[in-house]
């Protein structure tokens, strides 16, 4: 079978999944103000788990349903820094799989606690190899357990076409058919492809974001030149590269709070500085895409 | 008398490729500036301008988390062992 949106829908209709997609797009009149392009936001904190990663985690786990992966007894597994984690995590709670979520030790207090919150289990690894340590420890679990169905949201094609067919679909409506450009930050790369094939044949300019160096604060993004490569990454789905700093996206990340009123986690406001970079440069309707609140920070530096 | 300081794979660059280094113990300031004078540029990387520890990088001196030690006041005791991670887990992510 085919997944498609209507695949999805169906599975999870009167259920709290319904709920995924469909996020807010709202203008930035104030942090757009003066500059060549309209600035619009996709509010993807509007999903029920609080964050982008709704729409690959429940993408991912009706795709190994569909397939036939998720006999009894299977253990949903996988790598995450923190929203993926919560995603898999409420969508295995509804859809009654257990989950365990591969996650560097000292991430942000909040998401360990929602994650357990769902009933997932929590494997920590070295704080100090990141997420791709969690990787390599979501893979040497994948390959001694076969209980394990590693879902694997840097190398599932289920994790674009989640964007490709609901995401990219959504902005080209809420626009009604005007966006010109789409900027957002390449962590699995999700994302940039999914929307990259949706809304690049219809003329829509893609723009990656990355960090602007290898220790960053930006959760959840790449700096694609000395970390792991996802699979489903390929530069050429984007027409535009960009780079940001992490004081330039807290200073914006503050400011959307304070002019926009939007609560936004660090890569939302490094998202936006990105796409006002652009705006300041070229005309057109850019919709940058934020991907989760920053309820989710509270017990980070950034809000002390 | 020495500390042992351990950093992330996203530092290598700023010690020479090396992740694990020795210190004299003392304060965390005075940790910085040692691994400072041999590495030149490594101290931007883990604080600011004003000489505080950056919104993203933690450090922490055995379990305890510097900044609620005293940030670079805090005392690193001989025999410690210091870690420097991104706050959020997307440092190398």
């Amino acid at each position: 079978m085919t997944l498609t949106a209507a695949v999805v829908r169906e599975r999870v209709r009167r259920t709290i999944l319904e709920r995924i997609g469909d996020t807010p797009l709202v203008p930035l009149r104030r942090v757009g103000a003066g500059l060549r392009g309209e600035l619009w936001a996709k509010i993807e904190s509007a999903n029920p788990g609080g964050s982008v990663k709704d729409r690959p985690g429940l993408w991912m786990v009706i795709a190994a349903e569909v397939e036939g992966r998720l006999r009894e007894g299977a253990v949903v597994l996988d790598a995450t820094s923190g929203n993926t984690g919560v995603a898999l995590a409420m969508v295995c709670a509804v859809r009654g799989h257990r989950a365990r979520l591969v996650m560097p030790d000292k991430v942000s207090l909040e998401r360990k606690r929602v994650i357990r919150a769902f009933g997932a289990e929590l494997a920590l690894t070295d704080p100090l190899e990141g997420t791709d340590g969690a990787i390599r420890e979501a893979r040497r679990l994948a390959a001694t357990d076969r209980t394990h169905v590693y879902v694997d949201q840097y190398s599932n094609p289920a994790n674009p076409r989640a964007h490709e067919l609901t995401t990219g679909p959504e902005i080209w409506n809420q626009t009604d058919g005007r966006v010109t450009h789409f900027v957002a930050g390449v962590g699995t790369s999700g994302t940039i492809v999914g929307v990259s094939a949706a809304l690049r044949p219809r003329g829509v300019r893609i723009v990656a974001v990355q960090p602007d160096d290898a220790l960053h604060g930006i959760e959840g993004w790449k700096h694609m030149a000395t970390a792991l490569r996802p699979a489903i990454w390929d530069e050429r789905v984007a027409d535009e590269h960009r780079v940001v700093a992490t004081d330039d996206a807290i200073a914006m990340t503050k400011r959307l709070a304070r002019e926009e009123g939007l609560f936004s986690g660090v890569s939302g406001g490094a998202a936006v500085a990105a796409a006002a970079a652009v705006a300041r440069e070229q005309p057109g309707r850019i919709v940058v895409l934020i991907a989760d609140g920053g309820e989710r920070y509270l017990s980070t530096p950034l809000w002390e | 008398m020495a500390v042992t300081v351990r950093l992330p794979g996203a530092l290598r660059d700023a010690t020479g490729g090396q992740t694990k280094l020795e210190a004299r113990a003392g304060t965390l300031a005075d940790v910085i500036s040692e691994i400072e004078r041999r590495h030149p540029g490594f101290r931007s990387r883990v604080l600011d301008d004003s000489g505080a520890i950056r919104t993203y990088v933690n450090i922490y001196i055995g379990d305890d988390d510097a900044r609620a030690k005293g940030g670079t006041r805090a005392t690193v005791p001989d025999g410690s062992d210091v870690m420097v991670i991104p706050a959020m887990a997307g440092g190398t992510a």
